[in-house]
C-alpha cells in the first residue's frame, strides 16, 4: 500500500484532512466495519467503493458521527471527532435518494443550512440563486421536490451540501438511483462541481464506473475490512486480490498455468512466482488461427451486444475466455469454428497479492 | 360497471346491517324531535338550541374536548417518539399497558378517577372531585394512547435519513424535531387530533360519571333529556352532534389521504438512547406514571374495607350488593358481559373483514373510487355518532314490531358489533392497502382463482391483523356502556351496567363492589390488550 502523505505535489504541507484510525462500528455485536484506516487529504475526492453489505455505508456513517465508534479515532484537520456531535462537525451528507425536506419549495431547501447559520436574507437569496445555477436549475426556487425527477433531486441536494462550503462532503451513492444516461452525466458534472469548488468529499459506491468518474482515490471495502486504497489509477492498475479485481471491472481472473500462459501472449515476463491475472472485458480480441503470439483456441458460442459481436472462445489450458473479433474481421466466426485470441497488455492487471 | 356492481354486493352485508341498525334508529331519534303529532316541526329543536343550558352544554363540550386534545398531543408526543422510536426495555409492554386506558370501559375510568380523587383517596386532598380538570384529566388518561398510536406509528415508518441530512448541515436535534420531523409528522399529529377530539367530545361514561349534574357534555345532555323524555331536546342535540361529527370525520379522512401520500415511509429499526433523549424520555416515564396512577388508586380502594385491607370487596361480588341494588350477582353480570362480547367480536370481525375488504381492492375508474371512498366513511360513523343516541334509536325502532327485537338476545351483541366496527375496520383497512397488488396480479396469473389469492397472499399477511382486530374489538365490547346502557334488559346486565349501577346505589359496600368490579373488568381488558400488542400489529388503535 503505498505511504499516505500530507503534502501536495509541489511539497508544500497541506491541512491533514480526513483519517480514519482502526474504526470498528458493530451492530449488536456483529461487527459491520473492521479496523478500518484511511486518509484523506484536503480538497482531493475518495471513493469507497464496495459490494452491498460490504460496511462502506457503516464507514460514511462513522465519519458523519450517525454510528458511534466501538474502537478506533476520527481525525479532521487533526483534531478527534469523537464528542463532536452530528450537527458540529461542519460535514454535509447527500444521500442516494437526496431526501430533501418534501415540504420545502427547492429555493429553501437549498437555503435550509444557511438558515440554520442565520446568514442575513438577501445573502441567502444571492447564494442560493449561485448554486442553483452551479447545479443547472436555474429557475427551479420555487418547486416542490415532488415535482422534480430523480435527476433534478439529486442536484438540489448537492447544491444543499454544498451550501454551507462543508469542510467534508459526505455522498452516499449519490447517483445509483438514476437511470444510467443520466448517471454517466451526472457523474461529470459532480467531478466538475467538486473540482471547481475545492471540496473534500469522500464518496461511497457500489459502481466502479461511478468512483472513477468522481474521485481521486479509490478505497475498497469488503465485509467491512479495507483491503486496499490508494489513487486510483493505481488502484486499478493493481488490485489486490481476485475479488477486488472483480469489483473493480475485470472480467476474468485467472492463477496459476493459465496465467502464466496469458502473461506470456501478452508478451510480458512470466512472474517467477504464482500470481493471479486479472482481464479486462476489452482484453481479448479475436485474430485468425495460426496468428503468432495469440492463444489458439474454439469458439464455444457467439452473441450480439450493442457494442456489437462477442465470443466465447475455449483457450487450452486457459479456459473460457470472452472476446470480441478484431477491426476488419467480416463476419463473427460460428460455434466451433478454430480462432486465436490476443492479449493487450493495457487490458490485463496482475494482482498485487 | 361490473366491477362496481361486485363491490356493492360484498358490501351488500354490512350495508345492510348499517342501514338497518345504525341509520334508522338513528334516523327514528332524530325524526322523533322534527316531528311532533305527525307534522313536521323543527319549532321545538329550535327553541332547544336557543336555551341557555344548551349554549352552556356546547360551549363546556368544546372547551374541555379541545383541552383533552391539546393535552392529548402535548403529552403523547414524548411517548410516541420513545415508545416507537428508541430501543430501550420495556418499551413494548409500555406499549401495551398505554392502550389498555383506551380500552377501558368509560365506566370504570369514571370509578377510578373518583377512586383516585375522592374521599382518602391517594389524591383526595386537592379537591379535585367532581371538577371540570378531573374530567379532563380523564379524558387526557383515555386517549394519549391515541396518539401515541398513530403519530408513533408515523414516527417507526418515517425515514431517519432526512434528519440526518439536516444534523449533517449542522441542524441540532431540537431544530431538526422543528424543522424536519415535526412538518413531517405534522398530518399524523391532525389525523391524531381530530380523532381525539372526536373521542372528547362524545365521551359519555366518563363525563356521567365524574361530571354529576354540574357538567354535562352533549352526549351526557341527550341521555338526561331521553330519561326526561324531552325528545325535540335530545333530538336538536344529536343533529347538532352528527353534523359535527360527519365534519369531523370528513376532515379526518382529508388527512388520512394526504398522510397515506407523503413520501419517505421506511421501517426503521429502534435506535439506541442518545443524552438528548432524556427530557423526551422523562416526559414519557411521567406518562406512564400518571397513566398509572388512576388504576392503582382503583386497585387500593378495591382492597380497602374499613381502612384495613380486604378481599371483602371481591368476595361480595358473587351478591348482588346491599339493598340488593342489582337483580343478578356481578358474577353473573360478568359472564353475560363475556358471552355477549363473544358475539359483538364475532359480528363486528364479519362485518369489519367485509367492509376492509372492499375498500382496500384497487380502484379502476373514477366512480369506483368514489364508491369506495364513501363507503370508507359511511363505516366511520359508529365512531362518532352518539352511543346514546344509537341505544336509544334501536329502543324505538327494531325492539318494536315489525322486527321486535328487544328480546333477541343478540340485539346487545350487534349494538355493540357497530360501536366496534370503526376500530376493526381502521386495524385492517392499512394491513390490506399495505399488500403490493401485484403479488395478487402474480398469483392471479400462476392460476390461482380470487379465492385462492385471497388465501396465498392475504392471508399469511393480514392473520395477525385480524387476531388483533379480534382482541381488539372483544375488549371494546367489554367496555361498552353507552349503548348498552339503554339495550341491556334488567335480567340479563353487563358488567359496566353492573358498576354503574353500583355507584348510581348510595349504601354500604356498594361502591366498594363497583372498585372491585371495576378492577375485574380492566383486568380482563388489560390481559386482552397485552394479548393483542404481542401480535406487534401497528395499526391497532391507529387511526
Amino acid at each position: 500500500m503505498p505511504d499516505e502523505t500530507s503534502t501536495s505535489p509541489d511539497g508544500t504541507a497541506v491541512p491533514d484532512g480526513l483519517r480514519l484510525g482502526g474504526v470498528t462500528v458493530a451492530y449488536d455485536g456483529s461487527p459491520a466495519l473492521r479496523d478500518a484506516s484511511l486518509h484523506l487529504p484536503r480538497g482531493e475526492v475518495l471513493a469507497v467503493l464496495g459490494p452491498s453489505g460490504s460496511g462502506k455505508s457503516t464507514l460514511l456513517r462513522a465519519v458523519a458521527g450517525l454510528e458511534p465508534l466501538d474502537d478506533g479515532t476520527v481525525t479532521f484537520d487533526a483534531a478527534d471527532l469523537a464528542g463532536v456531535p452530528v450537527h458540529r462537525r461542519g460535514f454535509a451528507l447527500m444521500f442516494q435518494d437526496g431526501q430533501l425536506f418534501p415540504h420545502l419549495s427547492v429555493a429553501r431547501n437549498v437555503g435550509y443550512p444557511l438558515r440554520l447559520r442565520r446568514t442575513p436574507r438577501p445573502d441567502t437569496a444571492a447564494r442560493v440563486a449561485g448554486l442553483l445555477e452551479l447545479v443547472g436549475l436555474t429557475g427551479y426556487a420555487d418547486r416542490l421536490p415532488a415535482t422534480l425527477s430523480g435527476g433534478e433531486r439529486q442536484r438540489v441536494a448537492l447544491a444543499r451540501a454544498l451550501a454551507c462550503d462543508p469542510r467534508l462532503l459526505l455522498l452516499d451513492e449519490p447517483l445509483s438511483a438514476l437511470d444510467r444516461h443520466l448517471r454517466e452525466r451526472l457523474a461529470g458534472d459532480l467531478r466538475r462541481i467538486l473540482v471547481a469548488a475545492g471540496t473534500t468529499a469522500l464518496l461511497v459506491t457500489h459502481d466502479v464506473d461511478e468512483a472513477l468518474a468522481v474521485a481521486d482515490r479509490i478505497a475498497v471495502v469488503r465485509d467491512g475490512r479495507v483491503v486496499q486504497s490508494g489513487p486510483a489509477a493505481a488502484v486499478l492498475a493493481a488490485p489486490v486480490d481476485a475479488p477486488t479485481a472483480r469489483l473493480l471491472g475485470y472480467g476474468v481472473v485467472l492463477d496459476g498455468d493459465a496465467a502464466d500462459r496469458v502473461l506470456r501472449a501478452a508478451g510480458r515476463p512470466a512472474s517467477p512466482t504464482p500470481v493471479g491475472v486479472a482481464l479486462r472485458r476489452t482484453a481479448c480480441r479475436l485474430v485468425p488461427a495460426g496468428t503468432p503470439d495469440a492463444l489458439a483456441g474454439v469458439v464455444v458460442a457467439t452473441r450480439l451486444t450493442a457494442a456489437g459481436a462477442r465470443c466465447t472462445v475455449a483457450v487450452a489450458d486457459v479456459g473460457e475466455l470472452d472476446a470480441a473479433p478484431a477491426d476488419g474481421v467480416p463476419e463473427p466466426p460460428a460455434a466451433g469454428d478454430a480462432v486465436a485470441v490476443r492479449v493487450d497488455p493495457a487490458g490485463l492487471a496482475v494482482l498485487a497479492g | 360497471m361490473r366491477r362496481t356492481l361486485g363491490l356493492l354486493t360484498l358490501a351488500a352485508l354490512p350495508l345492510a346491517v348499517l342501514a338497518v341498525f345504525f341509520v334508522v334508529p338513528v334516523g327514528a331519534m332524530v325524526a322523533r324531535g322534527f316531528v311532533v303529532d305527525g307534522t313536521f316541526d323543527p319549532g321545538a329543536v329550535v327553541e332547544v338550541l336557543g336555551r341557555d343550558r344548551t349554549g352552556r352544554v356546547l360551549w363546556f363540550t368544546l372547551v374541555s374536548a379541545g383541552s383533552g386534545t391539546a393535552l392529548s398531543v402535548l403529552l403523547g408526543l414524548p411517548a410516541a417518539y420513545v415508545l416507537h422510536r428508541l430501543d430501550l426495555p420495556g418499551v413494548r409492554i409500555a406499549r401495551g399497558l398505554l392502550l389498555v386506558p383506551f380500552v377501558l370501559p368509560t365506566v370504570v375510568v369514571g370509578v377510578a378517577f373518583r377512586a383516585l380523587l375522592g374521599d382518602g383517596g391517594l389524591l383526595g386532598s386537592l379537591g379535585l372531585d367532581g371538577s371540570a380538570t378531573a374530567i379532563v384529566a380523564a379524558l387526557v388518561f383515555f386517549n394519549v394512547a391515541v396518539v401515541v398510536r398513530v403519530v408513533g406509528g408515523a414516527w417507526a415508518s418515517l425515514d431517519p435519513r432526512a434528519g440526518e441530512a439536516a444534523a449533517a448541515l449542522g441542524a441540532s436535534p431540537a431544530t431538526v424535531l422543528r424543522t424536519v420531523t415535526l412538518p413531517a409528522l405534522r398530518p399524523a399529529i391532525a389525523s391524531a387530533a381530530s380523532v381525539v377530539f372526536l373521542f372528547c367530545s362524545t365521551a359519555f361514561g366518563l363525563v356521567l360519571t365524574l361530571g354529576g349534574l354540574r357538567y354535562a357534555t352533549v352526549e351526557t345532555e341527550i341521555y338526561l333529556l331521553t330519561r326526561a323524555f324531552d325528545l325535540p331536546a335530545a333530538a336538536g342535540l344529536s343533529v347538532v352532534q352528527i353534523v359535527g361529527v360527519v365534519l369531523l370525520l370528513v376532515v379526518v379522512g382529508r388527512l388520512r389521504r394526504s398522510d397515506d401520500a407523503a413520501a419517505g415511509r421506511a421501517p426503521t429499526t429502534p435506535r439506541r438512547m442518545q443524552g438528548y433523549d432524556v427530557p423526551a424520555v422523562a416526559a414519557t416515564v411521567a406518562v406512564l406514571a400518571a397513566t398509572a396512577l388512576p388504576i392503582v388508586g382503583l386497585v387500593v380502594a378495591a382492597f380497602r374495607v374499613d381502612g384495613a385491607w380486604s378481599t371483602a370487596n371481591f368476595r361480595a361480588l358473587t351478591g348482588t350488593g346491599d339493598d340488593t341494588a342489582l337483580l343478578v350477582p356481578v358474577t353473573e353480570a360478568l359472564r353475560n358481559s363475556l358471552q355477549i362480547a363473544v358475539d359483538a367480536t364475532w359480528m363486528a370481525l364479519l362485518l369489519g373483514l367485509l367492509v376492509a375488504l372492499v375498500v382496500t381492492r384497487r380502484a379502476r375508474t373514477r366512480t369506483e373510487r368514489t364508491v369506495r371512498g364513501v363507503l370508507d366513511g359511511v363505516f366511520m360513523l359508529p365512531l362518532g355518532v352518539s352511543a346514546v343516541t344509537l341505544g336509544f334509536g334501536l329502543l324505538i325502532t327494531v325492539a318494536r314490531p315489525p322486527l321486535a327485537l328487544r328480546d333477541d338476545p343478540l340485539l346487545v351483541p350487534l349494538a355493540q358489533a357497530l360501536v366496534a366496527l370503526p376500530l376493526v375496520v381502521r386495524t385492517l383497512v392499512p394491513v390490506l392497502a399495505g399488500i403490493d397488488d401485484r403479488q395478487r396480479q402474480a398469483a392471479a396469473s400462476l392460476g390461482a382463482s380470487p379465492a385462492r389469492t385471497l388465501l396465498v397472499v392475504d392471508l399469511p399477511v393480514a392473520w395477525r391483523p385480524v387476531l388483533a382486530a379480534t382482541g381488539f374489538a372483544f375488549a371494546a365490547s367489554l367496555g361498552e356502556f353507552g349503548a348498552t346502557a339503554f339495550l341491556a334488559q334488567p335480567d340479563r346486565p353487563t358488567l359496566p351496567v353492573v358498576i354503574a349501577r353500583l355507584i348510581g346505589t348510595p349504601g354500604g359496600t356498594n361502591y366498594g363492589m363497583a372498585t372491585a368490579a371495576a378492577v375485574v373488568l380492566a383486568a380482563t381488558t388489560t390481559v386482552v390488550m397485552l394479548l393483542v400488542e404481542r401480535l406487534r400489529v401497528p395499526s391497532v388503535g391507529a387511526f
